[in-house]
């Protein structure tokens, strides 16, 4: 634990309500005392030290922070951590597996969808809550899905283009795993 | 940024949720989708002693019609519930054309309709919304449940008038005379801003002849502007290129926009009378190709 998650969590004074949550984060389940005032994103930066999932403007805005809850993605800046009490969090570091990258990673990585990187985490995230409800979205879908998330580098072509192509990676894998399938 | 400290409370019935209102003493507040209230907590415009996290009570989430036609949405329905609700544009052609325009699509996954019209942001689509369709919220408190009527619901900018001990567990809209049609524009400088302006509008028929209409203003008041007196002239009539634009007209006259960044008093005047006038002209084509 970082400086500043032990902070939150022990000089504060005793009167204040201290919540125990348990939460299954990327898979790995973390029973945790929080302060309720502590922030989703604070506890996965600081408290986890999953420092992939970023946060950029704190207002709600930019969806840099986003993460999955129970595959929705969520702007983390905007949820406090007791809130997640019983809940599946995935973050960006939850989405290569050790086989490699995921797909979605591949495609950002081969059709230059990040420039300075900052906005990347909550792109993929959203691609992915994307991808898993509509397989084979059109251009304007995806648009559609990522009009929550800004990016300041790219102009968004390119990071649109890196969801289509992971989208028909995917596809192609699930019909390779169809085919094998006994 | 962190919010002052509060304590936490995550009830599991309604009842225990308005008890625990009851014990706040009007320094508490409920959380069911926090996108507005924890950014305004966390910049400390909000500063709540106890936060009564509502999502622990089952059976909040619905939206639908009842036998009747009243169509019920519940405390914990979130826009995305209605926005990927493929009957809504029948039932609730309004609510379908704004459910998509709130916010942007993450907002939307944890924001919810009944929270929205709480938080009387004189920026909010559905207070508009809910306006044009003579709809009302359904509040619970200690000693039974009242309905309040939308245009009496906000008393100013971000102020209900709910007791401190009720707590709002719905929001409905009373069933059409006839058929409804209407619809939700909204000029924003990107997604996820707050309207310039935004303008709903619900008609119901009996053929082409209009037996209801209402007119919600978002985006150029102090508060939403309920533009009922523009929708009124429309009422015993068919729809026709004089009629609208009297009540485009008119709606634009009882807006109160303020010049800002986002535009001019002229130009946000000039667009409530552009969006009335083009959802107005859509119906009237709809019905005539109907009738």
């Amino acid at each position: 634990m970082t400086s500043l998650f032990a902070a939150v969590t022990t000089e504060t004074p005793v009167d204040t309500p201290i919540r125990r949550i348990t939460v299954t984060v990327n898979g790995k389940q973390h029973t945790l005392d929080v302060e309720p005032r502590l922030l989703l994103a604070h506890l996965i930066r600081q408290g986890l030290e999953l420092t992939g999932t970023h946060t950029g403007c704190d207002t709600t805005h930019c969806g840099a922070c986003t993460v999955l809850i129970d595959g929705s993605p969520v702007k983390s800046c905007t949820m406090f951590a007791v809130q997640v009490d019983g809940h599946e969090v995935t973050t960006v570091e939850g989405l290569a597996s050790a086989s490699g990258l995921h797909p979605i990673q591949e495609g950002f990585r081969d059709e230059h969808g990040l420039q300075c990187g900052f906005c990347t985490p909550g792109m993929m995230l959203t691609a992915k809550a994307l991808l898993d409800e509509n397989p084979d979205p059109t251009e304007d879908e995806v648009r559609w899905a990522l009009s929550g998330n800004l990016c300041r580098c790219t102009g968004y072509q390119n990071i649109v283009k890196s969801v289509l192509v992971a989208a028909a990676r995917l596809r192609a894998k699930d019909n390779v795993e169809e085919d094998e399938a006994p | 940024m962190y919010p002052a400290r509060f304590s936490y409370e995550a009830p599991e019935t309604i009842e225990a949720a308005v008890e625990l209102l009851g014990g706040a003493r009007g320094e508490a507040r409920v959380l069911a989708g926090g996108q507005s209230l924890v950014p305004m907590m966390k910049l400390r415009f909000a500063s709540p002693e106890t936060l009564i996290d509502i999502n622990n009570i089952p059976g909040l989430a619905y939206h639908g019609a009842d036998p009747d036609g009243t169509y019920r949405i519940g405390a914990l329905c979130r826009h995305v519930d209605l926005e990927k609700d493929g009957d809504l544009g029948t039932l609730q052609p309004t609510m379908a054309a704004a459910a998509p325009l709130i916010a942007d699509p993450i907002v939307r996954m944890r924001g919810t309709v009944v929270g929205s019209l709480c938080h009387a942001d004189p920026q909010g689509d559905w207070a508009s919304v809910m306006g044009a369709l003579g709809g009302s919220v359904v509040a619970q408190g200690p000693n039974g449940r009242r309905s309040i009527p939308c245009v009496d619901f906000v008393d100013g900018p971000f102020q209900n008038v709910l007791e401190p001990d009720e707590l709002a567990i719905e929001a409905f809209v009373p069933a059409p005379v006839g058929t409804r049609a209407g619809g939700y524009l909204k000029l924003e400088r990107r997604v996820g801003d707050f309207a310039t302006v935004g303008v709903a509008v619900s008609v119901e028929f009996s053929g082409t002849q209009v037996t209801r209409a209402g007119i919600g203003l978002t985006g150029v008041g102090a508060s939403t502007i309920c533009a009922g007196a523009a929708a009124e002239m429309l009422v015993g009539e068919e729809l026709n290129g004089d009629n609208i634009a009297r009540a485009a007209g008119h709606a634009a006259e009882m807006s109160q926009p303020r010049s800002d960044h986002r535009g001019s008093e002229a130009y946000k005047r000039h667009i409530v009378a552009t969006f009335v006038t083009r959802i107005l002209s859509s119906l009237q084509r709809t019905t005539q190709e109907v009738a």
